[in-house]
């Protein structure tokens, strides 16, 4: 079980400091699929950060079943079996795909097992293996490699933030299976995604609105509520 | 014939050369200012210089896969030499030259080497020439080096040049010129490492001569401590041709790295790029190495080694 409780974060602001997570609690089960949803700068990839331990919140506490880990660095979440998968991947020059692929494994792996994880994201393996984990691959490689490494860490608690950002609608297909390969006894799932897809095979769906959870819920009665007027429907209404 | 050499000598043979056991093909190995062992082949003349220290390496035109060794180790202290080595390539041959300079410094004073090589390209032949540098030893004396190569490309042919700086190189001066001919293409990568207190300054000036030649010079550089390294490089184009340098750096704890990037397009038709980035290890290439489980130091290490690979 994990649980974040009052989490509070935010950032100096001018003379002031703004606030971006305000008094976040949240409880999510073993073997559970959470889908985190909400407006672009609503606090999600924040969130996910304060999760792994890359910022650590003003207030609050986060407790991995039952143990505060809240002072815990990234490479001790890490070693707790905590993984996350970025929003934006992260180029190296001179590392190849199998070197940090390796190392998301944690001990040595054969080539061909590596290349069944990158096989799950739909990409033809053996190719991308030797590959420079830089510029010359494309976004939506990048961000499958980026998948591919979560899925292998095979974590307690799994995150991944914005998942279907810039693959196409084919290997997205894909991409929900291999999810489903996590959603085996234990593990936390935690997926930040604007797909509705998505957010329908959730078994907890969260909304975030302006750095608070606003809605709670199983998809069906969160998507009844939601549907919510979009900035833009707001706009095309107020011209009428 | 089997060579005899003493531990630390094979042992740094295999760092800066590759060499392991007695080496195939041409070779001259010079330990501590002597000729100790020479050898050339039906195809590759190597013959001492007279009146200076050094050799003539000559490659009969359209030989294919030869190779040529041409190792240095200095471990005594305070020796300091220079060294003229010419190679005249014949057309159209195909050679691979190992250079390298080792120096292990167990005294008080500075022990240095200054490489001067001298590269005649013929018509349409191929080099590939890989230089590696190292400084080992506990003494107190610098270990220094400063390699100076001149190339000239005559029309169609193609030089790869491969230059590593591995560390304990108290200090070092590169400096590399060259004048292409038309088609003529010159590869140059780099990689240097230096910590503590070291320097390491390298200079390329390379003219694009003739129509349709190229080069692309890709350095990497690796500053730790309080080491110093500057990148200067000059590439000018009198005609049609292509010219990329791109000088990445990563720098650690109080290190600093410039680099100065001139490039004179002396004709339209000239195509001449300079790309410099300079930094510490990007936060975020940290943090991700964090999460698949490494230490922060594990991670840097990794970056690195990776950079410089
Ligand atoms: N270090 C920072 N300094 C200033 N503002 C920040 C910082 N980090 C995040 N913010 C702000 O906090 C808000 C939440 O950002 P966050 O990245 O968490 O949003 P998000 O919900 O993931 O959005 P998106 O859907 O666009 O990915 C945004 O307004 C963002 O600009
Ligand atoms: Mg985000």
């Amino acid at each position: 079980m994990l649980q974040l409780q009052d989490i509070v974060y935010s950032v100096p602001d001018g003379k002031g400091r703004k606030t971006i997570l305000d008094g976040v609690n949240l409880t999510f089960n073993d073997g559970e699929r959470i889908v985190i949803t909400g407006h672009n700068g609503s606090g999600k990839t924040t969130l996910a950060k304060i999760i792994m331990g890359i910022i650590q919140p003003d207030r609050g506490r986060i407790i991995l079943n039952g143990e505060d880990i809240t002072k815990l660095d990234v490479t001790a979440r890490a070693k707790k079996g905590m993984a996350f998968a970025f929003q934006q991947p992260v180029r190296f020059k001179g590392l190849t795909v199998g070197d940090l692929l390796q190392v998301a494994h944690g001990r040595f792996a054969l080539r061909s097992e590596l290349c069944e994880y990158l096989s799950a994201v739909g990409l033809c393996a053996a190719d991308y293996l030797d590959r420079e984990l830089s510029g010359e691959l494309s976004g939506g490689e990048l961000k499958r490699i980026e998948i591919a490494m979560a899925l292998l860490r095979d974590g307690a608690v799994t995150v991944f933030d914005e998942p279907e950002a810039g693959i196409d609608l084919w290997s997205f297909d894909n991409l929900i299976d291999a999810f489903d390969t996590l959603k085996d006894g234990k593990k936390i799932t935690i997926i930040i995604s604007h797909q509705e897809r998505v957010m329908r095979s959730a078994d907890q769906l969260v909304v975030m609105q302006s750095g608070q959870v606003q809605q709670v819920g199983t998809p069906a009665e969160v998507l009844k509520v939601i549907r919510p007027a979009t900035p833009c429907a707001k706009l095309q209404r107020s011209q009428k | 014939m089997s060579l005899e050499f003493s531990a630390l000598e094979q042992q740094m043979l295999a760092q800066i050369a590759d060499l392991e056991g007695d080496p195939t093909g041409a070779y001259n190995v010079r330990i501590n200012g002597e000729s100790y062992a020479r050898m050339s082949t039906d195809n590759v003349k190597i013959t001492p210089k007279k009146g200076q220290a050094g050799i003539d390496v000559v490659v009969k035109p359209n030989v294919k896969g030869e190779s040529v060794h041409i190792p240095v180790i200095i471990t005594d202290s305070g020796r300091k030499e220079l060294v003229y080595n010419d190679f005249y390539i014949g057309k159209g041959a195909d050679v691979t030259i190992v250079a390298g300079c080792g120096i292990d410094n167990c005294g008080g004073e500075d022990a240095q080497h200054d490489g001067v090589h001298a590269f005649h390209l013929g018509k349409g032949s191929r080099v590939k020439y890989v230089e590696k540098h190292l400084g080992s030893g506990a003494g107190s004396g610098g270990r220094i080096l400063n390699p100076v190569t001149k190339i000239e490309q005559d029309a169609g042919s193609n030089f790869e040049l491969s230059t590593v700086q591995l560390g304990g190189v108290t200090r070092a001066v590169r400096t590399t010129t060259a004048k292409l001919g038309a088609g003529a293409k010159l590869h140059i990568t780099e990689r240097i490492l230096t910590s503590d207190r070291q320097t390491a300054k390298t200079q390329f000036d390379v003219t694009l001569a003739g129509k349709g030649s190229a080069v692309e010079v890709v350095s990497r550089a690796v500053a730790r401590n309080h080491s110093q390294q500057e990148f200067i490089s000059h590439v000018r184009g009198t005609t049609q041709c292509y010219g990329r340098v791109e000088c990445d750096g990563i720098m650690l704890d109080k290190a600093v790295i410039r680099s100065t990037p001139q490039i004179s397009a002396e004709n339209v038709d000239a195509t001449l790029t300079h790309e410099a980035t300079i930094g510490k290890i990007a936060g975020e290439q940290l943090i991700k190495l964090q999460t698949l489980g490494l230490t922060v130091e594990d991670a840097e290490n990794m970056i690195i080694q990776g950079f410089l690979a």
